[in-house]
């Protein structure tokens, strides 16, 4: 008897402890949630309703849905199509370059020895601690004097002035080195013996080992790209070679006045919507990246 | 040793890597430090009329907005950053407790890392709106009158406000992902032991998941402490590039040490400026290196290990 009421007891405490958990979990769901949802209802909404109708509702009847309204709207209020464009061209250029001269330097960190290897790594790494905010400045005035940055600024100019500081990343070669260090040691001797080059080696067997953590620095490259805000901004002279979040601030600067709330929300879901998608589809890479940069050594 | 040493081969990998980071990250960072040092630098012309050891930080320091922006940095810093690394830890230990939906609340939760910092700032305002937003909306439900959080002539206290919960929403994402892959590596054999001694949630919790992942949760407070001095993305998105409510004084203004940067670096054609971001950029670089060192100190004693 008495086993039994302490067992049930013990169920109940369970069944309490879950529910608690799951309301906790619900509760920050719902917070994480609330931006996109308020977007998204926003964006659907017909402007005369946002402005009318305080407080507003947080619903919407499918018959007041202003989607194509909205959206065509706020699709031709920039040059989105063409900031997309050059996004892409810049997230492009970037990401195969960090590609491979991320492959390169972490086949040389892990694989090869040579004199002063683990002082430059160090060194390497440390930088990662200096906020990037120092190297801008110089990088500003370097790609002023490389010519890429004048008044009369060519398209190849400023994809030059975009992409060529962000052709490599120290975080990528420390992340790539762990992986490649992770390929046991006899498969590169037995390669050796074979008589294999080591150019073929990191090409036939570690990279396509590796292909995991190689996917994922290609997605966090080009979707950091795709938010890039603060170095397009200042290296760019003319609108039209602007990126798509400099696009979308500039296009709704002004916070009084008529703002268009609905459209302005439109334009955000489109901004974003590319990196959702990316996200959705390709999500076990870019988590496994994620938490991965936080276990050290 | 089994293989000999290979410096000329292993050069030729780390060569193009090496020769963008010489370019674009080694010489800039000493770089800042001769920036910083000269006087009435001309960055169009190259030219500058001698050396100056304080000019330019004096510049920097006795701006009127140097005294705003170490408010606004610290405030955001030493506010959301708590809380929102005891949020997820917590988060991250519900997740880590529950099997159905796991995978689910773990997409949501990771949702805010993949988007763009502008436009959720742009919703996040609208969420803020007087008279349109949903804050404001579900206030009034229990009955509290619309507060002006940033709209015209808002005060700093409620713009900060809504810019720390967005900066909370914004941090928590990355936190549970570091947490969650540490509460999965953790050995199940301490959570048995526990359960054959009957030992209490709250105790498990103290004495077992928090000793382990406190390298985690060491290597995760120095990231989020360095990040969150470098706040500047969340603002502009939120306020725009005013970096303040609308019709407020520049006293009111939002301004981090990273706006300081990249003001000065706006007006980069102006003499003796880009010193000046130098300067600015110098001084966020020792603040941040002060936390790395102290966080290092507190790590070494506490964290087991």
């Amino acid at each position: 008897m008495d086993k039994n009421i302490i067992s049930n007891r013990v169920k109940v405490q369970q069944i309490v402890v879950r529910i608690l958990v799951y309301s906790f979990l619900v509760l920050f769901g719902i917070f994480v949630l609330i931006p996109f949802y308020w977007m998204i209802l926003t964006s659907i909404k017909d402007i005369n309703q946002i402005r009318t109708e305080i407080p507003p509702s947080l619903i919407i009847s499918f018959k007041q849905i202003k989607f194509w309204e909205n959206y065509s709207a706020a699709w031709v209020a920039a040059p989105y199509w063409k900031y997309m464009l050059n996004t892409v061209t810049v997230a492009a250029i970037s990401t195969t370059g960090t590609v491979f001269t991320t492959i390169f330097a972490s086949f040389a960190f892990s694989r090869l020895n040579f004199k002063g290897r683990d002082i430059l790594f160090m060194a390497l790494i440390s930088t990662m601690m200096i906020p990037g905010e120092m190297f801008v400045i110089t990088n500003y005035i370097t790609v002023a004097n490389l010519g890429w940055y004048n008044d009369s600024q060519s398209y190849v100019q400023a994809l030059l002035a975009l992409t060529m500081p962000f052709m490599t990343s120290v975080f990528y070669i420390f992340f790539l080195r762990q992986t490649f260090k992770q390929i046991p040691d006899e498969l590169y001797l037995a390669a050796k013996v074979d008589g294999t080059s080591d150019w073929k080696y990191l090409w036939r067997i570690m990279v396509p080992m590796a292909s995991p953590t190689i996917i994922t620095i290609t997605i966090l490259n080009a979707m950091g790209t795709w938010s890039a805000y603060i170095w397009p901004k200042l290296v760019t002279t003319k609108d039209e070679y602007r990126l798509v979040t400099n696009g979308l601030r500039e296009a709704y600067s002004e916070l009084a006045g008529q703002v268009m709330y609905n459209q302005q929300m439109a334009a955000a879901l489109i901004v974003t919507t590319p990196l959702l998608i990316t996200f959705l589809f390709l999500r076990k890479y870019i988590m496994r990246g994620v938490s991965r940069s936080g276990i050290k050594g | 040793m089994l293989e000999r040493q290979s410096n000329l081969k292993a050069w030729f990998y780390l060569a193009p890597a090496m020769a963008l980071l010489s370019v674009f990250t080694f010489y800039p960072l000493f770089n800042a430090f001769f920036l910083a040092f000269l006087e009435d630098y001309e960055f169009l012309l190259g030219t500058a009329s001698g050396f100056t050891i304080l000019g330019n930080f004096q510049k920097v320091i006795t701006s009127p907005n140097f005294g705003i922006a170490m408010k606004n940095t610290s405030v955001i810093t030493f506010i959301s950053v708590p809380i929102s690394v005891v949020v997820a830890l917590l988060i991250s230990v519900a997740l880590n407790s529950i099997k159905k939906f796991q995978s689910i609340f773990q997409t949501v939760f990771f949702l805010p890392y993949v988007t763009n910092a502008i436009a959720i700032g742009m919703a996040f305002a609208f969420i803020f709106h007087t008279d349109f937003g949903l804050l404001n909306t579900a206030l009034g439900w229990v009955g509290i009158d619309p507060v002006n959080w940033i709209g015209l002539g808002a005060s700093w206290e409620t713009a900060m406000f809504a810019l720390l919960v967005y900066t909370i929403w914004g941090g928590l994402a990355f936190k549970i992902m570091v947490f969650l892959s540490g509460l999965q590596s953790i050995d199940k054999q301490y959570y048995d032991a526990a359960r054959v001694d009957a030992t209490p949630r709250r105790r498990v919790f103290t004495k077992i998941t928090v000793p382990l992942l406190s390298p985690m949760i060491a290597y995760i407070t120095i990231t989020s402490f360095i990040g969150a001095f470098k706040a500047y993305r969340t603002i502009i998105g939120m306020f725009g590039t005013s970096l303040r409510p609308p019709g407020t004084l520049s006293k009111d203004s939002l301004i981090t040490i990273v706006g300081l940067v990249y003001d000065a670096l706006y007006h980069a054609d102006a003499t003796g400026k880009i010193s000046e971001a130098a300067a600015a950029s110098i001084i966020l670089f020792s603040i941040t290196l002060t936390f790395t060192l102290i966080q290092m100190q507190i790590n070494k004693r506490r964290v087991h290990f």
